[in-house]
């Protein structure tokens, strides 16, 4: 395998780039391994990885029912902040910002992060308490977070509308220095090959129909192309968790959603940060390419279609159009839509099931790319040790019956307001 | 966009509607002691890939609750009834 350098590129150029080796293999399954992770999205690949990497354990296969990142890794819009003020989130997400910081170099793979700093603007005096409240939180944890008022607020993001005729006042921001962006499809990719480097199997286009049990306890996996032996079996297929758990005859605390996002045309250098509209559900970035990332709210209804429906098209585009006017003209290019594990409380599982042999990684809602490095980490760390992490200990599914939710929004158990 | 049927108002488009929630989980007895019913009650879903039946607020036309049948994989809608006769026939 080459490793990735400067030296290389330059070396391979003047060859005119025919020895590249392949980044990862496609190999033929074994008739066992001893973890068998569902899902090669990046919380998959990222499982595998540090399972190799921290534990030693690399008789590790991913199963993939379509090819690497073709989920939610793919359909997301690159954030990646650590902003939580839950405990049991705060720590988690903080640990996944730290991994982002030092990813590429780890994985030897370009993951572009991009920390670009990320604005939640508040629009109303109850907003900014909220705010301080937040903040403060986060720096007790050790966190950076910073709280502007309207007038430096309008200085760093002049684009904005501050006009007598904004639909909804901008009272200030809660700014996050390191958190930013990242190139999704490379984090699916830089975990695929680090975890192939260490001796994982990649199995693509092999879904997942049942499972293999002996005495009650999941031993394997059945697929499309014949059954695999494992003695932990994980999922990581957020999006589709309900289904594949309801095969071991589990009901989970989550509903099934789809979420829309949005391209523009390439457009001049115009927002170099992470704004989030405060007064609506609406995220905005700008992609390297020049085109403006948007993203919304849940088309509310229960949806596995991967596809979403206009009222929340037009929604967003409204958000975008009373957040910065000067957007009016721009033409969308790409539309899509993901399916995401929706909690009841609005936090995720990663954590050990009532089925013997079954572990679960899921429930992210639709904030699941941040978490991918932590998340890989902690789930290795559960399957390995048979324990959780301190950093995952709240994300059970038992946290519901011991009245434990972590909900962030404070909105209750109602999937589709979180 | 998907088009309801109500059976006051006619076939009107979705942005008339708010979704309520999952319309197949029933409250256990209110002297159920145990915990798991509640939990279950409470909070886990079957969430199917495929025909669920919810709960729609007609909330910009008639104001009554329904009880849609509505495909989650394709989106396909089938039959819509008011809430109340449903549970009326339910108890």
């Amino acid at each position: 395998m080459t490793k990735y350098s400067a030296l290389s590129v330059f070396l391979e150029g003047l060859r005119g780039n025919k020895s590249w080796s392949r980044a990862w293999r496609d190999p033929e399954p074994k008739a066992e391994y001893d973890v068998v992770i569902v899902g090669g999205g990046g919380h998959g690949l990222a499982t595998a990885y540090y399972l190799a990497k921290e534990h030693g354990i690399t008789n590790v296969a991913v199963v993939e029912k379509g090819w690497l990142g073709g989920g939610n890794t793919g359909r997301n819009t690159t954030i990646v902040r650590s902003n939580y003020m839950m405990p049991g989130n705060t720590l988690f997400y903080e640990r996944s910002m730290k991994l982002w910081e030092n990813l590429s170099q780890d994985l030897n793979f370009n993951v572009m992060i991009s920390q670009r700093g990320q604005y939640n603007l508040c629009h109303s005096p109850g907003q900014m308490d909220a705010a301080r409240r937040r903040g403060n939180v986060m720096r007790a944890n050790g966190i950076d977070a910073e709280l502007f008022d309207r007038a430096e607020v309008q200085q760093r993001l002049p684009y904005l509308d501050y006009s007598e005729h904004a639909r909804f006042p901008i009272h200030g921001a809660i700014y996050q220095s390191r958190a930013g962006t990242a190139r999704h499809d490379a984090v699916a990719w830089g975990f695929a090959r680090g975890a192939d480097q260490y001796g994982v199997d990649i199995l693509q286009q092999r879904e997942v129909t049942g499972y293999l049990y002996e005495g009650g306890k999941v031993v394997g996996v059945q697929t499309n192309k014949g059954d695999i032996k494992a003695g932990k079996v994980a999922l990581c297929v957020a999006g589709h968790s309900g289904h594949l758990a309801q095969m071991a005859g589990l009901r989970l605390p989550i509903e099934t959603h789809a979420l829309q996002a949005f391209v523009t045309e390439p457009y001049k250098p115009l927002i170099d940060t992470v704004i989030s509209f405060g007064a609506a559900h609406f995220y905005v970035s700008q992609s390297d390419k020049g085109g403006l990332v948007l993203g919304g709210d849940l088309d509310m209804y229960n949806s596995y279609a991967q596809r979403g429906g206009l009222p929340m098209v037009e929604h967003t585009l409204a958000s975008a159009k009373a957040l910065i006017p000067s957007l009016s003209r721009l033409k969308l290019l790409r539309h899509w839509a993901g399916v995401m594990d929706m909690s009841m409380d609005g936090s995720p599982f990663i954590t050990k099931t009532p089925v013997d042999g079954l572990y679960l990684n899921g429930g992210w809602c639709y904030g699941g790319f941040k978490a991918t490095p932590a998340s890989g980490w902690c789930f290795a760390h559960t399957i390995a040790k048979d324990a959780p992490h301190e950093d995952n200990a709240e994300f059970t599914l038992d946290r519901f019956n011991r009245g434990y939710q972590i909900d962030e929004k404070g909105v209750g158990p109602q999937p589709n307001a979180h | 966009m998907i088009r309801i049927d109500c059976p006051i108002c006619g076939l009107r488009t979705e942005t008339e509607f708010t979704y309520g929630a999952d319309a197949t989980v029933t409250r256990p007895a209110m002297d159920e002691t145990a915990t798991q019913p509640w939990v279950d009650y409470v909070f886990n879903r079957d969430n199917p890939r495929g025909w669920h039946l919810e709960y729609w607020h007609h909330v910009q036309g008639c104001r009554q609750w329904l009880v849609l049948e509505r495909n989650t994989l394709t989106h396909e809608v089938g039959s819509c009834r008011l809430a109340r006769e449903v549970d009326h026939e339910a108890s």
